[in-house]
This record gives C-alpha cells, sequence and structure tokens, in this order.
C-alpha cells in the first residue's frame, strides 16, 4: 500500500504530527502566523474524540492545556511571540511542576506586535529564558514541512519522557511554506506514552525521586489524588522552604535534561569533514545555507554547514569540537544574533564568528553567504 | 447530621496559614460538609486554586488538588473539566485573585456554563500580600495602598457572574456558617458553572486599616448587613439600604459546555 501523501503547510503538518502522536487536547488562542494549527485540531481532533478549545487569551491557554494535560491528555498548543511572551509565566509553572505539553511557536517578527506576517527567528533565547527561574528548555527547529510533522511527534516523546514543556519552533517560512509529506505510517515513528505510577494510590507521591530524575506522573481523575503547586515542593508535591530540598529539586529539574542531552540533541551534519567554514544555521535559514555550501564547493571553498535540529538544549559538544576544526562560523539568521552568542559561548574565541543577521521580514538568501565566506580568514 | 471532618482533610496538613479570626477555616468547614452531605469521592473531585490566602485551601483537603498560579484557577480547571467531564472540579480563591487578575478567565467560564463550582472567598483585600485594595475594596476605605482611602469604585461579585453567564449564583457570609454548606452543596449540585461568594473577614490587613476593633464587630457586621433574599422581599427600599443580599439569587438553566462539546464531538462522527 502506497503512503498517504499531501501538499501542506508547515502548521498543518505540525497539526497531523500531533494526532500521530496522540494528543487528545488542544487549547490555544488566535494568533498569526500559528492559526492554521489551531484550526486543523478543531476539526480533527473531535473526530477521534479529543477535545479542543479557544480559550480567551494566552495565558489561559496555557493553563488549560495544562489541566489537560494532568488529567491524562497529550496536551498542544499553538501561539507566536506574543502569545509566548504571555504564556511565560505559566511555562514556568508547567517547568517547575513538571507537566508535560507541546507548544508549537511560529516565528514572527518582534518585538510586541513586531511584523505578525513576516518571518523572524527572533525567538530562541525567549524559549530558553523567557519564563522567570532556572529551569531546562528543550526546543526544536523544524526546516521543513515535514518536519514540522515529525518533530512535533518527537517534542511529544520528549514531553512525556522528561515531564516537561517542550517547544517546537518553526519560524513563518517553514510554517507557511507548502510542500509534499507523507503521513507516517502507524509503528513508522516511535511514540512514547506517559509512564504510569508503580505503585498504588496510597503509596503515589508526584515528585518521587526513588524511581529517577523523571518521576511517574499519575492523572488526576485515574484513581491517584495528589497535590500540585508552582511553589518548591517536597517530593509528595506540598510546598517547602527547606533549603535542602528547593537547592536538590532545583538541580534535578535541569539534570533530568542536561545528564540525557545526547539523546535529546539532534543535528544533521553537511559537507563538513574537510570544512574550513562552518555555516551554522536552523529553520528556513538552513536551506539559503545548504544551497550557499552547494554553491561554494562549486567554486572551490571548502565550506559546509552544521544545522541546528535541536536548539535547546544547544550542541556545545558539536561546536565545540567544530571550533578547533573550521576557521571561521558563519551564523545566518532572522534576528540581531542569538544564536551568534551561543556560538561565541561554545567556540571560546577558537574560530572567527561572523553573523549575518536580519530582521526586515526578509529571509537570509544564500548569496549573502556566500559572500560573507569571502571574509573568513 | 454528624459529618466527618477527618476524613476530608489531608494527614499531616494542619495547622493551616490562616490568621485567628480569618473567615476562611469557616469556609473550608462548610465546603467539608457540603462535599461530605453529596458523598464526592476524593479521587474523582478536583479543587483548584489560585494564588492567595484563601487559594491556600485546596492543600489542606484529600483530594486531587491543583494550586495553581495567581489568577489562573479557572483556566487551569476548565482544562482539567473539559479533559475529565466526570470529574467534579471546585475553585476556591479570593476577591483579588478571581476578579482583578483572574477577571477574564472568571467571566468567560461564567459564559461556556462550564460545569464547575467557584468559591468566592471575599474579605475586600489582598491579605498575603499585606493588605493592598483589591477590586472588592469599598470605594473610601483604607488598604496598604490607598492611605488616603479607595478611589475606586468596587465589583458586585454576584453581578458580575450573572451579567457574564454564570447559571446558578449565590452569596452567604463566614458569619452565617451553617448555611455555607447548604450554598456550596446546591451550587455543586447545579449542572453548569455555579457561583458561591462568601463575604469574608481579614482583621489582619483590612478590618485594623478600617477601624474595626475586633473579630467579632467584623463578625457582627457581616451579620448585621445581610439580609436573606426571601426576607429582603418584604422589605422596603428604604430597609434594604446598605444591606446585602444572601441565600440562592440566580439560578437558571443553560446548555453546559461539555455537553455541548460531546454533541460537537457527535456531529464529527468522534463517537465511532
Amino acid at each position: 500500500m502506497s503512503k498517504k501523501v499531501a501538499f501542506l503547510q508547515g502548521n498543518e503538518a505540525a497539526a497531523h504530527g500531533a494526532l500521530y502522536a496522540g494528543c487528545k487536547f488542544f487549547a490555544g488562542y488566535p494568533i498569526t502566523p500559528s492559526t492554521e494549527v489551531a484550526e486543523v485540531m478543531s476539526a480533527e481532533l473531535p473526530k477521534v474524540g479529543g477535545k479542543f478549545i479557544q480559550m480567551e487569551d494566552e495565558i489561559g491557554a496555557m493553563a488549560a492545556l495544562l489541566g489537560g494535560a494532568l488529567a491524562g491528555k497529550k496536551a498542544l498548543t499553538s501561539t507566536s511571540g506574543p502569545g509566548l511572551s504571555l504564556k511565560q509565566e505559566l511555562i514556568g509553572y508547567g517547568c517547575i511542576a513538571e507537566i508535560p505539553c507541546v507548544v508549537f511557536n511560529v516565528m514572527r517578527g518582534g518585538p510586541s506586535t513586531g511584523m505578525p506576517t513576516g518571518p523572524s527567528q527572533s525567538d530562541v533565547m525567549c524559549a530558553r529564558w523567557g519564563t522567570h527561574g532556572d529551569h531546562a528548555a528543550i526546543a526544536l527547529m523544524p526546516a521543513s514541512v515535514q518536519e514540522c510533522y515529525d518533530m512535533v511527534v518527537r517534542a511529544f516523546n520528549l514531553a512525556e519522557t522528561y515531564r516537561m514543556p517542550v517547544f517546537v519552533m518553526p519560524d513563518e517560512i517553514v510554517a507557511h511554506m507548502r510542500e509534499r509529506i507523507e503521513f507516517r505510517e502507524p509503528g513508522e515513528l516511535e511514540v512514547i506514552d506517559r509512564a504510569a505510577p508503580s505503585v498504588p494510590p496510597s503509596e503515589y507521591k508526584p515528585y518521587d525521586t526513588t524511581f529517577g530524575d523523571v518521576p511517574p506522573l499519575a492523572a488526576f481523575g485515574s484513581g491517584y489524588k495528589f497535590h500540585v503547586t508552582g511553589l518548591n515542593k517536597l517530593p509528595d508535591g506540598f510546598p517547602t522552604t527547606k533549603a535542602e530540598y528547593v537547592q536538590a529539586e532545583e538541580e534535578r529539574q535541569l539534570r533530568k535534561v542536561y545528564a540525557k542531552v545526547d539523546d535529546i540533541v539532534e543535528f544533521e551534519e553537511f559537507q563538513l569533514d574537510d570544512a574550513e567554514i562552518c555555516v551554522v544555521a536552523y529553520g528556513s535559514t538552513s536551506r539559503s545555507a545548504r544551497y550557499a555550501v552547494n554553491e561554494a564547493r562549486a567554486q572551490g571553498i571548502k565550506a559546509g554547514m552544521f544545522r541546528i535540529k535541536t536548539f535547546w538544549p544547544f550542541p556545545d559538544k558539536q561546536i565545540k569540537a567544530l571550533a578547533d576544526k573550521v576557521k571561521g562560523f558563519i551564523v545566518p539568521e532572522m534576528n540581531l544574533g542569538m544564536c551568534s552568542i551561543e556560538v561565541e559561548r561554545c567556540a571560546q574565541g577558537k574560530a572567527q564568528i561572523l553573523g549575518i543577521n536580519r530582521v526586515d521580514g526578509e529571509p537570509v538568501n544564500p548569496e549573502q553567504i556566500l559572500e560573507k565566506m569571502k571574509e573568513v580568514k | 447530621m454528624a459529618y466527618d471532618y477527618e476524613s476530608r482533610i489531608r494527614p499531616g496538613k494542619l495547622p493551616h496559614i490562616w490568621c485567628p479570626g480569618c473567615g476562611h477555616g469557616i469556609v473550608m468547614k462548610g465546603l467539608i460538609r457540603a462535599m461530605d452531605t453529596l458523598s464526592l469521592k476524593k479521587e474523582e473531585t478536583a479543587i483548584v486554586s489560585g494564588i492567595g490566602c484563601a487559594s491556600r485551601l485546596p492543600g489542606y483537603m484529600d483530594c486531587c488538588t491543583l494550586h495553581t498560579a495567581h489568577g489562573r484557577a479557572a483556566a487551569f480547571a476548565t482544562g482539567v473539566k473539559l479533559a475529565r467531564p466526570e470529574m467534579n472540579v471546585i475553585l476556591v480563591g479570593g476577591d483579588g485573585d478571581g476578579t482583578a487578575i483572574g477577571g477574564n478567565h472568571f467571566i468567560h467560564a461564567c459564559r461556556r456554563n462550564i460545569d464547575m463550582t467557584y468559591i468566592i472567598m471575599n474579605n475586600y483585600i489582598y491579605g498575603m500580600t499585606g493588605g493592598q485594595f483589591s477590586p472588592a475594596t469599598p470605594t473610601g476605605h483604607k488598604a496598604s495602598t490607598t492611605p488616603y482611602g479607595n478611589p475606586d469604585p468596587a465589583f458586585d461579585i454576584v453581578k458580575l457572574a450573572i451579567g457574564a453567564g454564570a447559571t446558578f449564583v449565590a452569596r452567604g457570609t463566614a458569619y452565617h456558617a451553617n448555611q455555607i454548606d447548604k450554598l456550596i452543596a446546591e451550587a455543586i449540585q447545579h449542572k453548569g458553572f455555579s457561583v458561591v461568594e462568601i463575604l469574608d473577614d481579614c482583621p489582619t490587613t483590612y478590618g485594623r486599616r478600617n477601624k474595626y476593633k475586633s473579630v467579632v464587630e467584623m463578625m457582627n457586621r457581616l451579620k448585621d448587613v445581610a439580609v436573606p433574599v426571601k426576607a429582603a422581599e418584604k422589605m422596603s427600599a428604604e430597609q434594604l439600604e446598605g444591606k446585602i443580599l444572601t441565600g440562592v439569587l440566580h439560578k437558571v438553566e443553560r446548555p453546559e459546555y461539555c455537553d455541548e462539546y460531546a454533541k460537537v464531538i457527535e456531529r464529527a462522527g468522534g463517537n465511532k
């Protein structure tokens, strides 16, 4: 039997990826350029007995999302820059209370209302540092319509595995362009469901680390009764200000992600074996970068691309290793230098770093990247 | 009837954080009596709150409890209820949490008529942060941020709830303790979004600033201003001047949100 194929937008593909992953709950608020995700979910979720709700505002959507997730559903929301800002307090709630969910954030121009229909990549730091307090972050960067589908499936797996909100962050170009995609067959992609508690309700504690750094989360309404709070808490979920608990819990919530960084971080190395110039790119910008690298190779320039697929945690180890090998990094992005900061941090002065930064609503084009290669010394 | 208070309270979680003279404990006892009367199963009941003194209530109750962020109880609870309509979902919180930062979620929960019960403990003040004025603080009264008297007009929470579409709205007071459980029980039994405002007292941050000499005086004020809605029918406008109506003030039938969403699923063919 041939595979089901379709010609879809990134946003539409993301919704179908969520359904493949077993998403049964969507809470959102209309915002350009992500609204198609909500539209598809509103049509498709009730067909599989799932629930869609359009909330009264962005933070309300994040709250309902966390409520639905706590009631045991795989839960998705979609938003864009201003909405991501408004959701931040409760993204932090999802982090500290350890509630799995997926936030699909389409990057448009900013700050504030910015350029609602223009592409951007300027939310990457907002995903990492937008909510207050120390916390880990996982953010995936699709560069194609197929990746919107596949990465949403993976985001659900990561959310359920690490018990936290996970971001998928296409730029507006990836979210709105149309490409041929394949709907995945059942079993073709891994789908991870939430680990159920192995103890009876009478013995259950929602943050019992005897079960490891990611304790199983029971669902409200499943026979388990427990307490959830945004305060620093004890293993039983109740608030504490005891220094030893607070310190240990905060450290565990970082460790649960950063100890598994090799499992989480995905990337693509393109023409990097003998490269002297490494273009570090993500999202639609990586498509221009690939074109530029091919052109450079045709001209005899030893260029390659490191494509970031997992932006957070940042691929520190890989960039550090590349810094020992290459003369220079070129970091094209649709912001005024966000990925560049991370590359600089990892390169530790061992290689030249040249940014190409556009915030005029136009993509970085291959010619700009080729031109920039001449500056690598 | 004898009520089983102890079995509804989480072992080891008392004493509570509330100040001597605060009415929140009276409301919690009323909630326990209501839950006991209705034999609500602990595993099938979620109590959801925001932030503030009143919002600490869920932690003391032995059931599924969710202490959310400031003002967001109604939105979290909407997610829980829609995901699991078979659960009993009860919201608790204060006047600042519910009508200021949470005001948008409050009115939209009323509008949706989603089958949950919201108990608002109105003590006219932000207690936990030390006594700042809330949208329920009467005009002219003193708070830590209205040292010259409050210039803001106050919400009438009952009218707000009715106007926004809640299908059951009641009001009681912390003085009329024996009425609280009956109002809450009737609210929980009502199909749709039900609001129970309990006029409460905060002797620590509100009473002292507003010349109440004692908790007893604050409680006596609640006793004096409250007029049961039935009794009010026989009173003149002059007699009702300065009084506050208590009891079940609004009760209508209207389609409930989760039921309506079940019809959406039906129309989409999702029940196959």
